[in-house]
């Protein structure tokens, strides 16, 4: 049973309630970087850190926090792991932290993370909230690859730094869609990847919040 | 002077806009712009904690945390001390006190407007238009008259954005939208748009 509702905790998020297609949530810190894939995967894994360790960190110590300051509580949480990776970062990757520049920063106000952290690890007990926050990360990863590997691929004709597509410019038969840099593109991508999502998962589709009445003028117009 | 602080401005609102060309705030961006008058009261809201957070986030940067800043102190072992990896948790808890004092001076002093943002303020603690602007600010190196005008910038960069959106938005009520984009789909779509129409102003200087 236990091992059950850890797979249905680890998947339910990635497809089924994916926070940034379903809730809206989350998106703030993560699109202006995935221009590329590198600094995509980076992102991605700098969540999946912080959002597993903060979840199993908030259940940890969820009884022992008084409820009227459990937000901050919760923040100092987040932000001491996020300093880590800022930390780790410039280290170890030094032009990868530039190339982020104050989007690391920013994982601290992702509003899944603090959403996870409040909605799950506060009611459930720590490997268990650990699984849910590796599983929205992931959910939010697939979403941010996507988007990353499209917008690397079609506007600058490379995955990875590696050419896939050789480019016009370099004699080549790729022009290179220079609107995939440009930041309209991952919001068109990701308006695409909710239509897709919600025409194979009929069920997410949104009510619309009233219906308009046939026209019911009988008599001629002129 | 001036015009350096004009040009800065009008980059923060027009070119740099917060939500449209950073995707700062997006989760309340896409969230809270169902009509005009919410959209606006969130804008004002926005507006004003970012003027005054950019600019406290920045006293306590060169008064505190950068290499030598605690040199005012007069002792010696402080001089050379470099606390700006501490930076992300003191502006954080820096704008989650300030929105918090905000919230109880408005409550006492000016009910009326208290009123009228009501359940926007503490939500704003959470918004990433915030924190980015103070992060950028610091990696700018802004100056203390600098960060006032790009946190007075950045603000109203961001609340004309969720206007227009809401505007559209209610527009968008009598139009037939394709079942799978119905909702949130649209949404990020036009944002898009309206994100290639921002694009138009980056030749703007002044």
């Amino acid at each position: 049973m236990a091992q059950l509702k850890a797979r249905e905790v680890l998947f339910a998020p990635i497809f089924a309630n994916n926070p940034i297609a379903l809730q809206i949530l989350g998106i703030c810190s993560a699109l202006a970087i995935t221009t590329k894939m590198s600094t995509t995967v980076t992102m991605c894994l700098a969540v999946v850190f912080v959002m597993t360790l903060s979840n199993f960190f908030v259940s940890v110590i969820r009884s022992i926090i008084p409820s009227n300051i459990r937000i901050i509580v919760q923040m100092t949480i987040i932000t001491a792991l996020v300093i880590v990776v800022d930390q780790v970062l410039q280290a170890y990757a030094f032009q990868l932290s530039r190339e982020l520049s104050v989007f690391v920063g920013l994982i601290i106000t992702n509003c899944i993370i603090l959403g996870r952290a409040e909605a799950f690890a506060m009611q459930n007990p720590p490997l268990i909230s650990a699984v849910d926050g590796f599983g929205n990360a992931l959910g939010y990863s697939l979403v941010l690859l996507f988007v990353g590997f499209s917008r690397e691929l079609f506007g600058s004709g490379s995955v990875f730094g590696a050419q896939i597509l050789s480019l016009s410019t370099e004699g080549g038969w790729y022009v290179a869609n220079g609107l995939m840099l440009l930041p309209p593109s991952a919001f068109l991508l990701i308006g695409g990847f909710i239509w897709v999502l919600r025409s194979v998962r009929v069920e997410q589709i949104e009510k619309e919040p009233y219906e308009i009445g046939p026209n019911t003028r009988t008599s001629p117009a002129f | 002077m001036f015009e350096h602080y004009l040009s800065l401005f009008i980059r923060a609102v027009f070119v740099e806009n917060m939500a449209l060309a950073f995707f700062l705030g997006m989760c309340t961006f896409l969230a809270i712009s169902k009509r005009v008058e919410t959209a606006l009261g969130l804008g004002i809201a926005v507006i004003v904690v970012l003027t005054l957070t950019v600019p406290v986030n920045n006293l306590v940067l060169h008064n505190f945390l950068d290499e030598g800043a605690l040199a005012w102190t007069g002792i010696a072992a402080l001089e050379q001390v470099d606390l700006r990896f501490l930076g992300l948790m003191c502006y954080i808890g820096l704008i989650a006190a300030l929105v918090q004092i905000l919230e109880m001076f408005l409550d006492r002093y000016v009910p009326a407007l208290y009123n009228a943002l009501g359940i926007f303020l503490p939500l704003i603690t959470v918004n990433c238009a915030i924190l980015g602007a103070s992060l950028f600010m610091v990696e700018r190196n802004y100056q203390f008259g600098e960060s006032v005008v790009f946190g007075f910038g950045a603000g109203f960069g961001w609340a004309l954005a969720i206007v227009l959106l809401a505007a559209i938005r209610e527009k968008l009520k009598y139009s037939d939208v394709p079942e799978g984009l119905r909702g949130l789909g649209i949404v990020f779509v036009i944002t898009g748009l309206m994100s290639l129409g921002f694009m138009s102003f980056a030749g703007v200087q002044l």
